[in-house]
Order: C-alpha cells, then sequence, then structure tokens
C-alpha cells in the first residue's frame, strides 16, 4: 500500500525533530515522491550518510511500500 | 548475508574501478533510475562495469545489505560507495562527479 505523504513527513520528523521537510508528489500518483529535508543533524555527514539517516527513519519501507522517494537532503546554512 | 554473495560483491568492486549495480544492462536498462546513471557516466565517457541485479536475486538483495541502502541502482568507484540516483544525479549536476572520479584516477570528461 503507498503512503501518503503526511506519513512519510511524520516518520522524518519523528528522527530529526528540527527537520524542515517539504514533500512532493511528482505524478500525482501517491508512489513517486520527492522529499527536500533540511536539518542540523546533517551538518558534517556525507550525502550518502545524510541518505541513509533519512532511510532509517523510514524504517524499511524505502523500497518497498515506498517505490520512489527521491532525496534532497542538505543542513541549514551557518548563521 | 550469505558469505558467497558478500564475497562476489567484494570480487566486483575490487577487480573494477567503476562499478554500476543496476536493473538491466547499460545498454538496455530495465529501470529509470538506472538508465539515468548509465546516461550521465555515458555522458562523462566514463569506463563501467554494470551488474544486472535482475540476473541474481542474491546480488540483488545483498547488494542492499553490503551498501546498507535500500535501492538500486548503486554505484561503486574504487571499492568505495558513492551513493544511488539523487546523489550520483546531484552530484553530476554541480560539477563534483566529474572532479570526484578524475581524483581518484578515473578518466572522466563530458563529450565534446
Amino acid at each position: 500500500m503507498p503512503m501518503n505523504p503526511g506519513d512519510i513527513e511524520g516518520m522524518i520528523k519523528a528522527a530529526l525533530p528540527d527537520a524542515q521537510v517539504r514533500i512532493e508528489d511528482l505524478r500525482g500518483d501517491g508512489d513517486h515522491y520527492a522529499a527536500y529535508i533540511v536539518s542540523e543533524a546533517f551538518r558534517g555527514k556525507t550525502r550518502v550518510q545524510q541518505h541513509q539517516m533519512i532511510y532509517e527513519a523510514l524504517q524499511g519501507r524505502m523500497g518497498n511500500e515506498l517505490h520512489a522517494l527521491a532525496l534532497q537532503t542538505s543542513a541549514p546554512p551557518e548563521s | 548475508m550469505d558469505e558467497t554473495v558478500a564475497a562476489r560483491i567484494k570480487q566486483e568492486i575490487d577487480d573494477n574501478q567503476v562499478v554500476l549495480f543496476m536493473k538491466g544492462t547499460p545498454v538496455f536498462p530495465q529501470c529509470g533510475f538506472s538508465a539515468a546513471v548509465v546516461q550521465i557516466l555515458s555522458h562523462l565517457n566514463v569506463k563501467f562495469k554494470g551488474v544486472d541485479v535482475l540476473q541474481d536475486p542474491g546480488i540483488r538483495q545483498g547488494i542492499k545489505d553490503f551498501s546498507n541502502w535500500p535501492t538500486i541502482p548503486q554505484l561503486y568507484v574504487k571499492g568505495e560507495f558513492v551513493g544511488g540516483c539523487d546523489i550520483v544525479r546531484e552530484m553530476f549536476q554541480t560539477g563534483e562527479l566529474a572532479e570526484f572520479l578524475n581524483t581518484n584516477g578515473v578518466d572522466a570528461k563530458p563529450a565534446a
């Protein structure tokens, strides 16, 4: 069963409470999403590590219920 | 993970400078995300070995465990996991990918 954007955002925020999350439903089919995530937790991490943190937050759903989730992650600009 | 599967994956990334674990072959990719990475590598004139995970269920699951990464394609350069489709695309767009490959002694340049 496909996931809705609210569930995806909720799971990411549960793992990274400070995260700013924007989810786009790329095809309007509830199955192909893009997520843009900004969190202080990403600072100093490689992109691979940042994406692994999100996959971990999604607890195994990525690649299963969640077929396609394009990720773009970054730390907030230093103030 | 099955030890023979892990050994085979290790062998592929040890024997080949650039390895793409993908669905389908470089000539006939069977998935849009795999096709996108093939296109980027081809655009940079990078020689790479494609490993078709659809031909081998052991590798298909094994590479996910090996890299701790839930999706395919997966790109390895000099034994190091670089990322999946999103990361490769982002690195290509910023010019980082060609730089990274060159730094690792892999020829990469945009086709003229």
